[in-house]
């Protein structure tokens, strides 16, 4: 961690592996590059997707329009189980390799994640009013995503409540790792209770068997959604570095009285 | 020296500035408002009687939870305890167990009484009762993860509560369908209750080996 606080020290050649990585000026000469060839071809992308969606995707014959939320709403909903599986990954960096930029990483995707989350289930509530006249149902699958935000609140706050960011970093993938190893129980105890309750037949989210006229614009929108997403991560890490560059920067100064 | 640290801590917990007590009032002030906001029709609360008693004993669990590990990081004999010979897990499942004893236990013990205020048939009464007697350490143990977190923050007991309760939320499932399941009678009894077991072993031992970790690198 004294790594990335520490000032820029010159970038040593070698490789990109994950080893040369952990040189923070190396990553952010890597982020550099990276962010505007994302940022492009998130923006690409999402034009050609959405032209498809809006002009050359059929409309559903039960649904009409409605259904285009769905290609905002299902990618959003990959990215948000996606970027919780990619953060327990930097919480292993964290606690296994004690990789310095796995700290950054994860603190990066928490507010990240939860952003995603948060447009799924805000477009999911969205597409719900008018397909199935509430905002709001319990169902199984709606009921564990909200779990997640709430686990990636939870990790926000204690981002926020640990001064010590080394110690913030170590508590915050212990939590990941437990919140991760529960998951699966989450989601199998959820649907257990929802089948308790009302039968799965109330709230079906199948529908009809996707065409490829309406697959291919998901699928170009998952890809953009997924390029925004690193380009967002790689911002936040890229800041995160920078912040703490900034703050040992004033210690120093504040240390030798400037 | 396991059981030496559990006497410990349950002596602590009894006498002044202990949870157990304070615990159980909270759960019995939790359970005695609920009346005033569902109103007072004994039908209604025979059948939701199950799910408030769990969702009591469930926030009653929360409010004791930060001062497992706080006391010791403020005086200073955390410190002591991770030097000790013992390993660490065994002193965080040491401090686990005697934390349930002294707020869990009550919590359970008291159950069938409050029960009655709301007018639970009495083989609800068992299961409901049953039930929080195996998941009630899932409950502690999962809140142990979050005590040993946020042990030595200023706002510890603040987050706490935001951090486990989205874990909780499978054990609160299981336990109020296996005693859904006996007011009912419309589904069986035993495949909830062994998932409320299950949980809360995988609670004892995620619990137990999550808070080790992090106190070592909360010391470190």
């Amino acid at each position: 961690m004294t790594e990335t606080r520490s000032a820029p020290p010159p970038a040593p050649s070698g490789g990109l592996s994950l080893i040369a990585l952990a040189n923070p000026t190396r990553f952010l000469a890597l982020a550099k590059t990276l962010i505007p060839i994302l940022t492009g071809i998130a923006v690409l992308l999402a034009t050609i997707g959405l032209y498809l969606v809006f002009a050359v995707a059929p409309e559903d014959y039960q649904q009409g329009h409605t259904v285009k939320i769905m290609y905002v709403h299902v990618p959003a909903a990959w990215i948000a189980m996606g970027g919780y599986t990619l953060m327990a990954l930097s919480a292993l960096g964290t606690l296994v390799w004690k990789h310095p930029l796995a700290d950054v990483s994860q603190k990066a995707m928490a507010p990240l994640g939860a952003a995603f989350t948060l447009i799924c289930l805000v477009t999911g509530a969205l597409w719900g009013r008018p397909m199935w006249g509430t905002w709001w149902v319990w169902d199984a699958r709606l009921t564990s995503v909200l779990v997640l935000f709430l686990m990636y609140c939870g990790l926000i706050a204690l981002w926020s409540a640990i001064e010590d960011q080394t110690r913030a970093a170590r508590a915050a993938a212990l939590l990941t790792l437990v919140g991760f190893l529960n998951i699966p129980i989450v989601k199998f105890s959820v649907d257990w209770w929802n089948t308790l309750h009302q039968p799965a037949s109330v709230v079906k989210m199948g529908g009809p068997s996707i065409h490829p006229s309406m697959l291919w614009p998901l699928l170009i929108m998952a890809v953009a959604f997924l390029a925004l997403f690193i380009a967002l991560h790689l911002m936040g890490m890229r800041n995160e570095i920078l912040r703490r560059r900034v703050q040992t920067l004033g210690m120093r100064a504040a240390r030798e009285g400037v | 020296m396991f059981w030496a640290l559990v006497r410990r801590d349950l002596k602590l917990a009894t006498r002044i500035g202990g949870g157990g007590a304070m615990g159980l009032v909270f759960f019995l002030s939790l359970v005695t408002v609920m009346p005033f906001a569902v109103g007072p029709d004994l039908n209604l609360l025979s059948r939701i009687g199950a799910a408030i008693l769990w969702v009591a004993a469930m926030l009653a669990t929360l409010l004791g939870l930060d001062r497992i590990f706080q006391a010791e990081e403020e005086d200073g004999s955390l410190d002591l305890l991770l030097m000790s010979p013992l390993p660490l897990p065994l002193i965080v499942l040491a401090k686990g167990l005697a934390h349930w004893l002294a707020t869990g236990l009550p919590l359970v013990l008291a159950a069938p009484l409050l029960g009655l205020l709301l007018a639970l048939q009495p083989v609800v009464l068992g299961a409901v009762t049953l039930t929080l007697l195996v998941g009630t350490p899932a409950l502690t143990f999962l809140g142990v993860v979050g005590a040993a977190l946020t042990a030595g923050l200023r706002r510890g007991g603040l987050i706490l509560p935001i951090l486990v309760m989205p874990l909780m939320v499978p054990v609160l499932i299981f336990g109020v369908a296996a005693s859904n399941a006996v007011l009912e009678a419309t589904t069986p009894f035993a495949p909830p209750l062994m998932l409320l077991i299950a949980a809360s072993l995988f609670a004892v031992v995620a619990g137990v080996i999550a808070g080790a970790a992090s106190l070592r690198h909360a010391g470190g």
